[in-house]
């Protein structure tokens, strides 16, 4: 039961939930993303955060470039071998619970560059939850999403840690 | 030294110069390894070519012997920055003895240079400060830019991620 969705009016001034629904209301609605931008997608990513398409209309309004505030990771751009581990090391850094974005051809799958510095697709080292393609993809593409990780976590939530 | 033609170029340094050519413009000279260094030396400071563009490597597997060419891309501005003279200086280098002298006592700038070129082809450069990785991991084991390593391989990469993250070494 969500919040949103049957509350229960239990007398004047209250209504009953439980804490997962309450908490899960409260993530998706204000999901702030750790930027992990490496290229060209990291572009289309600040353009999805300014003001033409102003991603903060869905809640994911403040970009958190510590790891440690954050709980949506966009990782955008080419991660090569090199960068793996930094990304996974600032994945680890994240407090639970937390989501992965992948953003364009070359996080989903290498893109253009089948090379020996270049990993083929970031869910070979991350889970990932939503992946979008596309060379860079547009900014509504980013948005899409964003609102696909909020259904996310409304169906499934996370546990309370 | 004031005015500059390659005529005067190649009167000097005629007796270091193996062949040169000619192409839309661009002038190639092939010199000697060992006598590459005092060759630079000249022309950065009787030509006054004081800028080195860029310094890299071919490998030429199965097509030339010797196998490797180290090249030099020099620039001379000129004495009122007005001439923008551009020339090539390649070496040959063989696969047994894949080292050269360090460009870095002429120009600061040829460290990261050679440390790409030793990264890449596998080069060394004897001399130079600091003679390390630039661009792949420190702990990798290929070169990958020779003809011999296949391009897709990414079991040497693999191995230095699984490394960096077993150690927490990024």
């Amino acid at each position: 039961m969500g919040i949103n969705a049957a509350p229960t009016a239990g007398g004047e001034g209250f209504l009953t939930t439980t804490v997962n629904s309450v908490a899960n209301w409260g993530r998706k609605n204000s999901l702030w993303p750790m930027p992990f931008g490496t290229a060209c997608c990291a572009i289309e990513m600040m353009g999805a955060m300014m003001s033409r398409f102003d991603l903060s209309r869905f809640g994911a309004e403040v970009a958190r470039f510590s790891p440690r505030q954050a709980d949506l990771m966009i990782v955008s751009g080419t991660i090569t071998y090199k960068m793996a581990s930094v990304c996974r090391n600032i994945y680890e850094q994240m407090p639970e619970p937390k989501w992965v974005i992948a953003m364009g051809s070359c996080t989903c799958g290498g893109g253009p560059f089948d090379s020996y510095a270049v990993v083929q697709g970031i869910d070979e080292f991350l889970p990932v939850d939503v992946y979008i393609g596309g060379c860079p993809p547009r900014p509504e593409a980013l948005i899409d999403a964003v609102i696909k990780i909020q259904k996310k976590i409304d169906i499934e939530g996370a546990p309370i840690v | 030294m004031s005015g500059f033609s390659l005529e005067q170029l190649s009167n000097r340094l005629g007796s270091y110069i193996e062949s040169s050519s000619e192409f839309r413009g661009e002038n190639t000279y092939f010199v000697a390894p060992d006598k590459t260094l005092k060759i630079l030396q000249i022309l950065k400071e009787e030509f006054k070519f004081t800028y080195l563009v860029d310094l890299t490597a071919v490998d030429y597997l199965g097509i030339k012997s010797p196998r490797f060419e180290i090249v030099y891309y020099l620039h001379r501005f000129g004495e009122d920055y007005d001439e923008n003279i551009r020339i090539r200086i390649k070496t040959k280098i063989t696969e047994d003895n894949p080292s050269i002298d360090s460009a870095t006592s002429i120009w600061t700038g040829a460290d990261w240079l050679e440390r790409e070129v030793y990264d890449m082809f596998g080069i060394v450069f004897k001399g130079h400060p600091d003679l390390r990785r630039i661009l792949m991991p420190e702990d990798y084991d290929e070169f990958p830019l020779r003809k011999d390593f296949d391009v897709r391989n990414r079991e040497p990469s693999k191995k230095s991620f699984q490394k960096a993250l077993r150690e927490g070494n990024f």
